[in-house]
């Protein structure tokens, strides 16, 4: 039970202070819809009928207590969920209108336009800064003659080049988790992905590294469509449009409340995500 | 402002008083341990070890008790039983080492590496031959059986750890039923396999082949382990950058284990440098430098040993024999040396 000491109006005051970002930039694509999507593991219904829909060049921040399918359904957006061998779905997940896990779609080619960023910095051991940068190009086998100035936008756009012109060469392990993190948010980038999926990027980085994330964030929206996974309430309020609340009570996680972020912290129309955006429960 | 700082103490560790309490233990349970020997029916180097061992534990256990009760007595029993078990375990090691080094050492000369035995037989002055041919022969087969064995013994680890298909279990089980196969078995079966029926006759590359059978079952497992050591959020941010399994197992997972490969290529190695039996049936022995692995009999050091040490008989053979079993130790140290400051480095 953590207890928050946020109110409703101070929260709302946060969100509203952000701007919303105009879609329209050629990267952006048409968004990111999904039609009663359903999760198993096994033969147990985590995740229960979720219609939602991610407009382009938006934040939606997933909110809810552990255990209530948040992070599941972000890993149905790019087909990471099927990664898990028990894993099942039901249901639709449209990229520009169109189906990604209909018969016959390239599911490599999916997971390059909805990048990911997960909760643990996971850079790759072997590979110096510069490599880990550059490593998806290598994994998705895309040519790239002029490397160098990808190179520089990457990490320039996850805010962290100024930290690591000079040490290129070295091993991403010699960062801190911050940097880590920011290196593997420039790691998604270098594939120019239109979607990005954050799996509570900043819950094991310290409130520096979060502030510095946070802000990558706000840059990274103007060019792309952000969904980020989060326990921290200030946090969804700071960095989201949207915010989305789901809970599970025992059963299958459910979607409760999806509305623009000010209003779920000011005027939550679900008793549930009130009693959890005041901080009674959760 | 002066501010004192204290000297760094460490007031857990024991004193000089303790330290001499159990100093004065250990020589008056040696001592006791002696006069048990002298005026009893023990006797002997083993009856000696047995009366110190139990003079030891009796020792320690009443002074234990009377000065800190039964708690730290219990304990005093524990520490004294695996000391003993480490002594017990380091014996045959140093033993062996020692004899290796002490007899061994006679039979080394310049001349056992540039040399054969085609025009000397054991008997001959150590000067005269030397153990070229089976350097070079264990150096062929070894390395001819480790090129088969490292792709499908990496391979199968990936199957195991990767793929993780429905076949994974059973193959499990039969790379760790394989790994206690005997090595005459592996022999017999290239015997029986390929040699009565096909080539008909003994070569390095079937000694190759025997080893090949000995060695998959230690690089699968070996490798099988290392890749297991790899975070699972490496292949997830993998395959979540748009790589394919293969792509991202070539790109991410085999290059964060490379040490571990590493570790496993030697383990294997080490594992057969020292086979004797299957190497007698099927590559024979040979005592002239043959670096043609198709044809012919071909030497090897666990080869030359058991020769010099079986039709000598005289004091230059069995030099010669301990002299091959120093240089195939000092190999294999050299090899197991390698292999822990490899796996003990940091990724990458």
């Amino acid at each position: 039970m953590t207890t928050s000491h946020v109110t409703p109006s101070s929260l709302s005051s946060v969100a509203s202070a952000r701007t919303v970002s105009q879609p329209g930039t050629a990267l952006l694509g048409n968004g990111l819809e999904t039609r009663g999507v359903h999760a198993w593991f096994g033969k147990k219904h985590v995740l229960s009928d979720v219609t939602l829909d991610f407009a382009a060049g938006t934040v939606t921040a997933l909110i809810g207590p552990s255990g209530c399918g948040k992070s599941t359904f972000l890993r149905t957006l790019n087909r990471m969920h099927e990664f898990i061998p028990t894993a099942a779905m039901a249901g639709e997940v449209l990229l520009d209108g169109k189906d990604i896990y209909a018969p016959g779609i390239d599911v490599t080619k999916i997971r390059l336009r909805v990048g990911m960023v997960f909760q643990k910095p996971n850079p790759f051991p072997s590979m110096t800064i510069g490599q880990n940068v550059l490593s998806g190009l290598k994994l998705a086998q895309i040519k790239n003659s002029n490397t160098d100035d990808l190179l520089e936008s990457c990490l320039t756009r996850a805010g962290l080049w100024n930290e690591v012109k000079d040490r290129l060469g070295e091993h991403g392990g010699a960062l801190s988790g911050g940097q880590q993190q920011r290196l593997c948010i420039a790691r998604s980038l270098a594939v120019e992905p239109q979607v990005l999926l954050m799996d509570e990027p900043c819950s094991a980085l310290d409130p520096g590294s979060t502030f510095r994330i946070e802000e990558t964030i706000a840059d990274l929206a103007k060019t792309m469509t952000i969904v980020i996974v989060t326990h921290n309430m200030q946090q969804a309020a700071r960095v989201s449009d949207y915010t989305a609340f789901f809970l599970s009570d025992g059963g299958p996680g459910e979607m409760i409340e999806a509305a623009p972020t000010s209003s779920i912290f000011s005027s939550p129309q679900n008793k549930r995500t009130e009693d959890y955006v005041t901080g009674r429960f959760g | 402002m002066n501010k004192v700082i204290p000297a760094p103490q460490k007031p857990w560790q024991p004193t000089f008083i303790d330290k001499l309490e159990d100093v004065a233990i250990l020589v008056g349970s040696l001592g006791v341990a002696g006069a048990i020997v002298k005026f009893t029916g023990f006797n002997g180097k083993l009856g000696y070890f047995f009366a110190f061992f139990f003079t030891l534990l009796v020792a320690n256990f009443v002074f234990h008790f009377i000065k800190r009760g039964m708690q730290a007595a219990k304990d005093s029993i524990l520490q004294v039983l695996t000391a003993m078990a480490i002594f017990v375990t380091l014996i045959p090691i140093v033993s062996i080492v020692a004899t290796v080094v002490s007899k061994g050492y006679k039979g080394i000369h310049w001349g056992l590496l540039t040399k054969d035995m085609a025009l000397a037989s054991v008997n001959d002055p150590i000067a005269s031959g030397g153990l070229l041919h089976a350097l070079v022969g264990t150096i062929i087969m070894v390395g001819g059986a480790l090129i088969i064995s490292f792709p499908i013994g990496v391979l199968t680890a990936l199957y195991l750890t990767e793929i993780n298909g429905k076949l994974a279990r059973p193959i499990k089980f039969l790379v760790q039923a394989m790994s206690g196969v005997p090595s005459i078995v592996a022999g017999l079966f290239i015997l029986s396999s390929l040699i009565y029926p096909v080539t008909k006759a003994l070569s390095g590359l079937m000694g190759s082949l025997a080893l090949t059978i000995l060695m998959i079952p230690t690089i699968a497992r070996t490798s099988e382990e290392m890749l297991r050591l790899i975070p699972n959020e490496l292949r997830e941010a993998g395959v979540a950058l748009g790589g394919t399994q293969w792509r991202t197992v070539a790109g991410v997972v085999l290059p964060a284990a490379k040490s571990g490969l590493v570790t496993a290529i030697i383990l294997g190695v080490a594992r057969i440098i020292g086979e004797t039996a299957p190497l007698l049936l099927v590559s024979g022995g040979g005592d002239s430098l043959n670096t043609n692995p198709t044809s012919g009999a071909m030497g090897s050091l666990p080869y030359y040993i058991w020769k010099a040490f079986l039709t000598g008989g005289t004091p230059e053979a069995f030099a010669r024999a301990w002299g091959g079993m120093l240089v195939l130790l000092s190999f294999i140290f050299i090899l197991f040396g390698l292999a822990r400051y490899l796996s003990g480095r940091k990724v990458g």
